[in-house]
C-alpha cells in the first residue's frame, strides 16, 4: 500500500502520508497539553484558560475544520478513482471461489488464479463468489473489493507499468484462507496486443 | 445505640441466606455487580490465553503450532469473549455495583433481573467455552458472515454455538439495559436533579439506551441465522431471494454502537475519576453530557463504514464516511474537557492517574487512526489487514481496558475495604503499556505492508516477519503486566490494611457509606443539593448511617428505596423491593434446557423449555404486589408517600416502556429486512408466491380495535373486558396463523415466504404474551392484588396489549400489502 504501482494506490497514498502528518501534529498538541497540565502546580488562577477555549475551540472548532478539510480531499480522491466509462477502458470477469480465482478475459477463454491486464489502461473486474464473502485485492495497485454470491461488484485498476503484482483474498472464507492468492501480470501495449492475439 | 439498632435491621432484610443457598437465591447488587467483574475478569484470561496462542502461531513464518483449523476457533473466539463474554458483562458489572451507591439508593430497579442477567451470562459464556474445550468452537470469524458461518460451509455446531451462546448472554445485556435506564431515571436520592446526577450515570444512560437500539438487530440476525441454518429458512442465501449483506447491515447495526457502549461507560469511569485524581470539579459538565448524548446519537449512522468494501454506491459512502469523521468531534469535547480539568486542578500522580494517562495516550492514537479508516480511499486499502486490527486495539484497549484498570485501582478500596500493599501495580502498568505499544503499533505497519487479518501463516519473503515477531514479543509482556496485576489485586485483598472511608476525598456518594459497603448501602437515604455532594457535607456518610436521612427506619420486613420525578428528584413513592429469590436461577436453568436442546438439534423439545419460562415468569409476577391499600407511608424528613404497590408510574410500568422499545427495535430491523431484501433481490416478492386475500386482514383489525378499545374499560372490577381484550388478541393470533398457512408459500422455499412468516411468529408471540398478561389481570383481580389503589399492573398490561395490537396489524398488513399491488 506504501509502495503504489498505480495512479490510484498512488493518490492513496498521499492521502495517508498527509493524514499520518496530520495525526502526528494533532497527537504532538495533545500530548503536549496533557504533559503541561499534568506538570502545573500553581493554584488556578486567572491564567487557567476558561472552559470556552477548551471546548468551543480545541473540542469543536479545530476537530470541524480538519474534518471537513479532511472530507473534501477524500470526497474528491474518491470519485477520481470510480470505474467512469473510459474508450479504452478493458473488462475483465472475476470469479472467486474456495479456494481459486476464475478469470475472463475479453473475447478470451478463461484463466485461473492469473490475472492478465495492460498497463496504463483502465480495467474493471466484474466480481462476484459462487460459494462464500472473498475479496479481491491487489495491494500496489488498488483498494479492495468484495465477491459476494448473488452480487457483482466493480473495481478499477490501473497499473502504471507492466510487471508481476501480487493479489490476494482479504475476506477471510476459510481454512484455506491465507493461500487463496493469485498472481496480476501487467503488459505494455505490444504484450498485452499479443496475450489477446495469441489466444485468439 | 439507635444507629447500631438500625443496622442491625436492615442486616437482617438485605442479607444473604446463609451457605451456598444464599449463594444461589441472592438477588443483592454489589453480590451480582461483583459476580460480573469476577467473571467478566476470569473470561478475560481465556481470551488473552488465547490472543497468546494467536501470538505464538503469528510469531514466526510458516508457523506450524496449531494450524488452520484451531487457529480459525482461536481468533473467532478471541474476538466473542473479549466482546460479548468481558467487555460487556464488565461494566454491567461496575454498573449493577456502582450505580445505586452513586445515586443514593438501595439497590437497582429490578434486583432479580439482576440476578437473571447474572445466572444467562453464566451459562452462557458456560457453553462458548465447553464447546472450545470439546474442540467445536465458533469458527467463522466473530462477525460470523454468512455464508461462510451458514450450514453449507460450516456443517458442524460450531456456528450453533456462536448463534446460540451470544443469544443466551445478550439476554444479560437486555436485562442489564432496561434496569440501568430505569435505575438512573427513577432510583436517585431526593434533591438529584436531573441537572446533578453524577457524569457516571449520564454516561451509563446513554449506554442503556444505546444498548436498547443496539442490540435488538444482532438478536434478530442471531434469530434469523440460527432459523437458516437449523430449518433451512433462507435469509441470507442469494439462490432463494435473501442476501448475505442483510447479516452485516444486522450485524453492524449493532455492531458500530457496540463499540461505544463499551467506550462510554469507561469514559464515565474516566470523568469520576480524573477530577478527583485532579483535586477539583469537572470542567464543562452541560458540555460532556450533551457530547455523550451526541455520540449516542450519531453512533447509529455510521455502520456502513464496516462495509466500505461491499460494493455500495459512491454517494452512500460518502454519507457514511461523514457520519463516521462526525464522531470524532463529540470524542474531542470530551478529550479538551479532561485536560482543561486537569489544567484547572492540581493532578497528582497515584496509580488511577497513571492508568489514565495510559488511556490518553493509546485511546487519542487510536481514534485518529479511526478517522483514517473512516476515509473511504483509504478504508479501501486498509480494511481486513492487520491496520484495522491494530486500530481497533488501540480504541478498545485503551478505551476500555485503561480506563477499567484505573477504575479497578479507584474503586477496589470500596469492594475490599483496604488498601494496597506494594508497589506492584506501577510495574504492572508499565509492562502493560509498553507490551500493548510494541504489539499493537507493529501491526498498523504490517497491516501497510499488506498483511491480511486472519491468516494463521505467512511466508518469509512477505516482509513481515521482524515486525511479527516484535508484536509477539510485546504481547507476551503485556500479559506479564496483567499477570502482575493479578498478583496485585489478590495481595490487597488478603494482605491489605483496613480503609478509612472516603480514601480518595472524592464527591460522590458511593463513598459515603463504611467501606466495605453494607448490604442496604445507606442506612438512610441523602438529600442532595449539588452535584458533589460530599464536598458540599464531608459528614454526611456518619450523619446517614446515624439514621438522619430518608427512610431512616424499617417496616414490615421490607426492602425499601426512593423513587423520585425523573427531572426535578423530588420523592415520588416508596419502592418495596423484592428479596432473595430462587426464581433468577430457576428462569436461567431452564432458558438454558432450550438452548442447549437447540444446540443437540432436539427441535420439538426445545419449545417446552420456552412454556417452562412462561410458567415461571407468572409466578415470578405473581410474587409481586400487596393485597391491601396501605395509603401513605412516612418516608423521613415529615414526608408521607404512596407504596409502590399503590403508585403511578411506577418502575414496572418504566422497565415494560423500555421492554417494549427494544422489542419494537427488533421488530423495526425486521421489516428493514424485509424492505432491504426487497430492494436488492431481483423479482421480490415472486409474483407466483403472492395471493390476494382481504378475510385476514379483516379478522385481525377487528382484533386489534377489540382489544384496544376493550383494554380502556378494564377498572378493578372489569372481568368482561378483560375477556374481551384477549378475544381479540386472540383474533389477531387467528388471522396471523391462516395468513401463514393458507397464503403463505413454505418459508423453506424463498426469503420472501421466510421473512414473511418471522414477522407473523413475531406479533402471534406478542399476542400470545398479550393474552397471558390479560389472563394474568384476571387471576389478580380475583385474588385481590388488583383492586383499590392498587391499579399499576394494569396500566402495565395495558401497555404490553397495544403493542401486541399495532404489532398484530402492521404484520397483517405487510402480509397482505403484496397481493393487493401486485
Amino acid at each position: 500500500m506504501i509502495d503504489p504501482a498505480g495512479p490510484h494506490a498512488a493518490a492513496v497514498a498521499r492521502l495517508w502520508w498527509v493524514m499520518l502528518g496530520g495525526s502526528a501534529l494533532l497527537a504532538a498538541l495533545v500530548f503536549a497539553l496533557l504533559t503541561v497540565a499534568m506538570r502545573r502546580r500553581e493554584a488556578p488562577d486567572a491564567h487557567t484558560p476558561k472552559a470556552r477555549v477548551w471546548i468551543v475551540w480545541l473540542g469543536l472548532i479545530m476537530p470541524s475544520t480538519v474534518l471537513a478539510v479532511l472530507l473534501g480531499y477524500a470526497l474528491v480522491l474518491g470519485g477520481r478513482i470510480l470505474p467512469t466509462p473510459a474508450p479504452d477502458g478493458v473488462a475483465i470477469g472475476v470469479e472467486a471461489r474456495r479456494y481459486d480465482w476464475a478469470f475472463r478475459h475479453p473475447g478470451l477463454g478463461g484463466t485461473r488464479n492469473v490475472l492478465h491486464m495492460p498497463a496504463n489502461r483502465p480495467v474493471d473486474l466484474r466480481i462476484t463468489s459462487t460459494d462464500v464473502i472473498h475479496s479481491v485485492w491487489v495491494p500496489r495497485l488498488a483498494g479492495k473489493m468484495d465477491a459476494i454470491p448473488g452480487h457483482t461488484n466493480t473495481l478499477r485498476l490501473v497499473a502504471s507499468r507492466p510487471g508481476t503484482y501480487r493479489g490476494e483474498c482479504a475476506e477471510y472464507c476459510g481454512p484455506g484462507h491465507k493461500d487463496h492468492g493469485f498472481t496480476v501480470v501487467v503488459h505494455d501495449a505490444r504484450g498485452w496486443a499479443a496475450f489477446t492475439g495469441a489466444a485468439r | 445505640m439507635k444507629a447500631l439498632k438500625l443496622h442491625q435491621e436492615l442486616t437482617a432484610i438485605w442479607r444473604n441466606a446463609p451457605g451456598w443457598r444464599g449463594t444461589l437465591c441472592s438477588v443483592n447488587h454489589s453480590d451480582i455487580g461483583k459476580r460480573f467483574i469476577v467473571g467478566a475478569f476470569a473470561f478475560f484470561a481465556i481470551g488473552g490465553v488465547l490472543a497468546m496462542l494467536i501470538r505464538a502461531q503469528l510469531a514466526t513464518p510458516a508457523s506450524a503450532f496449531v494450524g488452520p483449523e484451531v487457529y480459525n476457533q482461536l481468533f473467532t473466539m478471541h474476538g466473542s469473549i473479549m466482546m460479548f463474554l468481558f467487555a460487556i458483562p464488565m461494566f454491567e458489572g461496575l454498573a449493577l455495583y456502582l450505580l445505586p451507591k452513586m445515586l443514593g439508593a438501595r439497590d437497582m430497579a429490578y434486583p432479580r433481573l439482576s440476578a437473571l442477567g447474572w445466572w444467562c451470562y453464566l451459562f452462557g459464556g458456560s457453553i462458548l467455552i465447553v464447546a472450545m474445550l470439546a474442540g467445536v468452537a465458533p469458527d467463522a470469524g466473530w462477525f460470523l458472515y454468512p455464508p461462510l458461518s451458514g450450514k453449507q460451509w460450516t456443517p458442524g455446531i460450531n456456528s450453533d454455538v456462536w448463534l446460540l451462546g451470544i443469544t443466551f448472554v445478550e439476554i444479560s445485556a437486555m436485562c442489564a439495559a432496561i434496569e440501568i435506564a430505569v435505575s438512573i431515571l427513577r432510583l436517585r436520592a431526593p434533591g438529584m436533579r436531573i441537572d446533578r446526577m453524577p457524569l457516571f450515570a449520564w454516561y451509563l444512560l446513554a449506554t442503556a439506551a444505546m444498548m436498547l437500539f443496539g442490540f435488538p438487530p444482532l438478536i434478530l440476525g442471531s434469530i434469523l441465522l440460527e432459523i437458516e441454518r437449523a430449518f433451512g429458512w433462507p435469509f441470507y442465501t442469494p439462490a432463494l431471494g435473501g442476501s448475505p449483506l442483510l447479516w452485516q447491515h444486522l450485524f453492524w447495526l449493532f455492531g458500530h454502537p457496540e463499540v461505544y457502549i463499551i467506550f462510554l461507560p469507561a469514559a464515565g469511569a474516566v470523568s469520576t475519576i480524573l477530577p478527583v485524581m485532579a483535586r477539583t470539579r469537572i470542567l464543562a459538565y452541560g458540555a460532556l453530557v450533551a457530547a455523550v448524548m451526541a455520540l449516542a446519537f450519531l453512533s447509529f449512522g455510521l455502520w456502513v463504514h464496516h462495509m466500505f468494501t461491499t460494493g455500495i454506491p459512491h454517494m452512500a459512502l460518502g454519507f457514511f464516511s461523514a457520519a463516521s469523521t462526525l464522531v470524532a468531534i463529540p470524542t474531542a469535547v470530551q478529550v479538551f474537557a479532561w485536560i482543561g480539568t486537569l489544567w484547572s486542578g492540581r493532578p497528582q500522580m497515584k496509580l488511577p492517574m497513571l492508568y489514565l494517562i495510559g488511556f490518553f495516550v493509546v485511546f487519542v492514537l487510536g481514534g485518529l487512526t479511526g478517522v483514517m479508516l473512516a476515509v473511504v480511499p483509504f478504508d479501501q486499502q486498509a480494511h481486513d489487514t492487520a491496520f484495522v486490527t491494530a486500530h481497533l486495539h488501540y480504541v478498545l484497549v485503551g478505551g476500555f481496558v485503561f480506563p477499567m484498570l484505573a477504575a479497578a485501582y479507584y474503586w477496589l478500596p470500596h469492594f475490599t475495604g483496604r488498601e494496597r500493599v506494594m508497589q506492584l501495580g506501577e510495574t504492572a502498568f508499565w509492562l502493560i503499556f509498553v507490551g500493548f505499544n510494541l504489539t499493537f503499533f507493529m501491526m498498523h505497519l504490517t497491516g501497510l505492508l499488506g498483511m491480511p487479518r486472519r491468516i494463521d501463516t505467512y511466508s518469509d519473503a512477505m516482509g513481515w516477519t521482524w515486525l511479527n515477531l516484535l508484536s509477539s514479543v510485546g504481547s507476551f509482556v503485556m500479559a506479564f503486566g496483567f499477570a502482575l496485576f493479578t498478583i496485585d489485586v489478590g495481595l490487597q485483598i488478603w494482605l491489605g490494611r483496613h480503609h478509612r472511608r472516603n480514601p480518595w476525598h472524592a464527591g460522590t456518594l458511593e463513598w459515603a457509606m463504611a467501606i466495605p459497603a453494607p448490604a442496604y448501602n445507606f442506612a438512610s437515604l441523602p438529600q442532595v443539593a449539588g452535584r458533589d455532594p460530599l464536598y458540599d457535607q464531608p459528614d454526611l456518610g456518619v450523619a446517614l448511617a446515624r439514621g438522619e436521612g430518608w427512610l431512616g427506619a424499617t417496616r414490615h420486613g421490607w426492602r425499601e428505596t426512593l423513587a423520585v420525578d425523573m427531572v426535578t428528584g423530588e420523592p415520588d413513592h416508596i419502592v418495596i423491593l423484592p428479596g432473595n429469590s430462587w426464581l433468577p436461577i430457576a428462569t436461567a436453568g431452564v432458558l438454558a434446557g432450550f438452548f442447549l436442546a437447540m444446540l443437540a438439534g432436539l427441535y420439538w423439545i426445545a419449545p417446552l423449555f420456552l412454556v417452562g419460562v412462561g410458567a415461571i415468569g407468572w409466578r415470578w409476577a405473581w410474587t409481586n404486589g400487596a393485597r391491601e391499600d396501605y395509603g401513605t407511608l412516612p418516608a423521613g424528613q415529615g414526608v408521607a408517600l404512596p407504596p409502590s404497590t399503590e403508585a403511578l408510574g411506577t418502575t414496572g410500568w418504566w422497565g415494560s416502556v423500555f421492554a417494549l422499545a427494544a422489542s419494537a427495535t427488533l421488530f423495526a430491523s425486521l421489516l428493514f429486512g424485509y424492505a432491504f431484501l426487497w430492494t436488492v433481490a431481483p423479482d421480490w416478492p415472486p409474483p407466483q408466491l403472492i395471493a390476494r386475500t382481504v378475510l385476514e386482514p379483516s379478522l385481525a383489525l377487528l382484533g386489534a380495535v377489540l382489544a384496544i378499545v376493550a383494554v380502556r374499560r378494564v377498572g378493578p372490577d372489569g372481568r368482561t373486558a378483560l375477556a374481551v381484550a384477549a378475544g381479540g388478541q386472540i383474533a389477531l393470533i387467528l388471522a396471523l396463523v391462516l395468513l401463514v398457512v393458507l397464503r403463505l408459500p413454505s418459508p423453506a422455499s424463498h426469503a420472501y415466504a421466510a421473512t414473511g412468516a418471522v414477522v407473523a411468529a413475531y406479533a402471534i408471540f406478542h399476542a400470545t404474551l398479550a393474552a397471558t398478561m390479560l389472563a394474568f389481570a384476571r387471576a389478580r383481580i380475583a385474588s385481590g392484588h388488583i383492586g383499590g389503589a392498587r391499579l399499576g399492573e394494569l396500566r402495565i398490561v395495558r401497555l404490553w396489549s397495544d403493542h401486541a395490537a399495532g404489532a398484530g396489524v402492521v404484520a397483517t398488513l405487510l402480509l397482505a400489502l403484496p397481493g393487493w399491488i401486485a
